[in-house]
């Protein structure tokens, strides 16, 4: 008996010191938006009262609103693009399943496998050459369709009632009016599923932007955020604040979504 | 008969809902893959290509920078994804006791770093590590260090703060893999086991290792091919110095391309390296999680 206190106690133990290590960064980053970077380097870990300040210095610094629309404007119209493309299919796959199209979905599964960097080069030509950079279709185009999202809707369809589809085909209603009135509105959960990991991936994005996103225009948050070490020296102040900013939205999903997040993630995974 | 042309049309239904999909897949992603191969055989800068056989795949063997690039790749992943899962299978069958209080809490903390993007950790870890930073900090004020380390020009150091990094960001978006794993272990095996007296870490090596084995392959697979891929974090923690030290071969590929005279014909020649051994390691690992 006494044993086993011990060793829940460690457990506990264990947990909390990992606990400290997920939370510490995010404190830090929060925290550090307040202060001065001659404070910060100095070691200071409370809160200061220099937020305003720091947000007047980033914002006369670069372009925030602009950067931070960008993101957002990206991000969304490729999570609506993205969620359209790829739930049409699942439920195709998955409702007019037959041997063509099992054999197509095992082909698209393969594009899994296919790492970013190995077709980064052929994807920047083609869209230097169809004009694409700086633009929002560059931006969202090689994600819209992706074999992830396309299989989890696939596998969600599983539990959507044939006998539904039987039912609304007698009573007159079409294929696609089967799936915009009937199949969408039921699926709900797993469309807000499926949005909330596919705008995270989307927010974050960094390497296509990296390489599409070429004007100061057309820059992103992640783009901006890491100019801002480019100088001779780092303000950590507003570095800090740049980060927490462009962390903010995605924390907010996190917290008021966790489960539809967490469900996102694990996918197909059941 | 009327029925059969019935089916007919609902088919023909079917593959309009997939085609779209189906045809951003093939231009976006199988047409580049074809059109990298033919580029690698090409070689020349800028948009000046001559066709040039295998030459830049003799060339790979034959570079430092690559070679060195594989080599620090492979460093990442050999020790940077055991410890991590192991970290993380160990993280959730303690969240998965029922007993465990604050579990909610626990979870929501260790999940955390998925809200965050791969650059802002970055540059946090980053800035932490500076030679002003909050490291050089604590440490010497705890009397460990006497004088500020310059961590990242150190090149085993640089390499051990970005696996701290990659570690930080990715342990509890594994965790969520094994949590949902384990929930589909049945709870009276484990009350079987501490009935007969096994230890908790005998019911861990002997029940949920070889239970989760199928999750264990899925995210050993997952974080094999994201390190082979690695980008984000060391362009933003090192920029792959001190000298080539930290480079990883998506960074090359990135400054083959777009950074010094552009090389687009053996960038595809180093992205076919990346593709075939992605395969390879998965091949691999799929032999060995499949035996019995």
């Amino acid at each position: 008996m006494k044993q086993r206190t011990v060793s829940s106690i460690g457990k506990y133990v264990f947990l909390s010191i990992v606990c400290l290590f997920s939370v510490f960064p995010f404190y830090f980053i929060i925290v550090a938006s307040t202060n001065l970077s001659v404070d910060i380097i100095k070691g200071r870990m409370f809160f200061g009262n220099h937020l305003f300040e720091n947000i007047k210095t980033l914002v006369s610094t670069v372009k925030l609103g602009n950067a931070f629309w960008n993101s957002l404007r990206n991000s969304i119209v490729g999570t609506i693009a993205s969620l359209f493309v790829c739930s049409l299919a699942g439920y195709g796959f998955q409702i007019y399943r037959d041997k063509g199209k099992n054999t197509l979905m095992g082909l698209l599964l393969l594009s899994m496998m296919v790492p970013f960097a190995a077709i980064m080069v052929p994807l920047f030509r083609m869209f230097s050459q169809a004009r694409l950079l700086d633009t929002t279709a560059g931006f969202i185009l090689p994600t819209i369709s992706t074999a992830f999202l396309i299989f989890f809707f696939r596998q969600s369809s599983e539990s959507f009632p044939l006998e539904t589809v039987h039912a609304a085909r007698v009573d007159g209603l079409g294929e696609f009016g089967i799936f915009f009135r009937i199949y969408v509105p039921i699926m709900a959960p797993t469309f807000a599923a499926a949005a909330i990991v596919t705008f995270m991936a989307a927010w974050n994005n960094y390497l296509w932007p990296l390489i599409i996103m070429q004007s100061q225009e057309s820059q992103t948050m992640p783009l901006l955020i890491t100019g801002l070490t480019a100088g001779y020296t780092t303000d950590y102040g507003i570095l800090m604040l740049s980060v927490t900013i462009t962390t903010l939205p995605t924390l907010i999903l996190f917290f008021t979504q966790q489960k539809r997040f967490v469900e996102g993630v694990l996918g197909s995974v059941k | 008969m009327a029925n059969s042309t019935l089916t007919k049309k609902i088919n023909l239904y079917g593959w309009l809902f997939v085609i779209p999909a189906a045809l951003f897949i093939f231009v976006l992603n199988f047409y580049p893959m074809i059109s990298a191969f033919m580029l690698s055989l090409q070689s020349g800068r800028g948009n000046n290509l001559k066709f040039a056989g295998l030459k830049n795949y003799a060339r790979l063997f034959q570079d430092e920078m690559f070679l060195t690039s594989v080599g620090n790749v492979l460093t990442y992943l050999a020790i940077q994804v055991p410890i991590m899962l192991l970290l993380a299978l160990v993280l959730a069958s303690m969240l998965n006791d029922p007993k465990l209080r604050f579990k909610g809490l626990f979870r929501t903390f260790i999940f955390l770093p998925c809200a965050t993007s791969l650059v802002s950790a970055a540059l946090i870890f980053k800035t932490f590590f500076s030679i002003d930073g909050i490291a050089n900090i604590s440490l010497m004020a705890l009397h460990i260090i006497s004088e500020p380390k310059s961590w990242l020009t150190d090149p085993f150091w640089a390499k051990a703060i970005i696996i701290l990094t990659i570690t930080w960001r990715w342990t509890g978006y594994n965790t969520v893999f094994y949590l949902a794993g384990l929930q589909t272990i049945d709870r009276s095996i484990y009350e079987a086991a501490r009935i007969d007296g096994a230890s908790a870490s005998r019911q861990f090596f002997h029940i949920t290792i070889p239970l989760l084995k199928p999750v264990i392959l899925l995210t050993t697979i997952m974080s094999t091919n994201g390190t082979l891929q690695l980008f984000d974090e060391v362009k933003n923690i090192t920029n792959g110095g001190p000298g080539i030290a930290t480079l990883s071969i998506s960074q090359y590929i990135y400054n083959l391309s777009f950074m010094y005279n552009p090389q687009f014909g053996y960038a595809a020649a180093v992205s076919y390296a990346i593709l075939v051994m992605v395969a390879i390691l998965s091949l691999i690992q799929m032999k060995v999680g499949n035996r019995k």
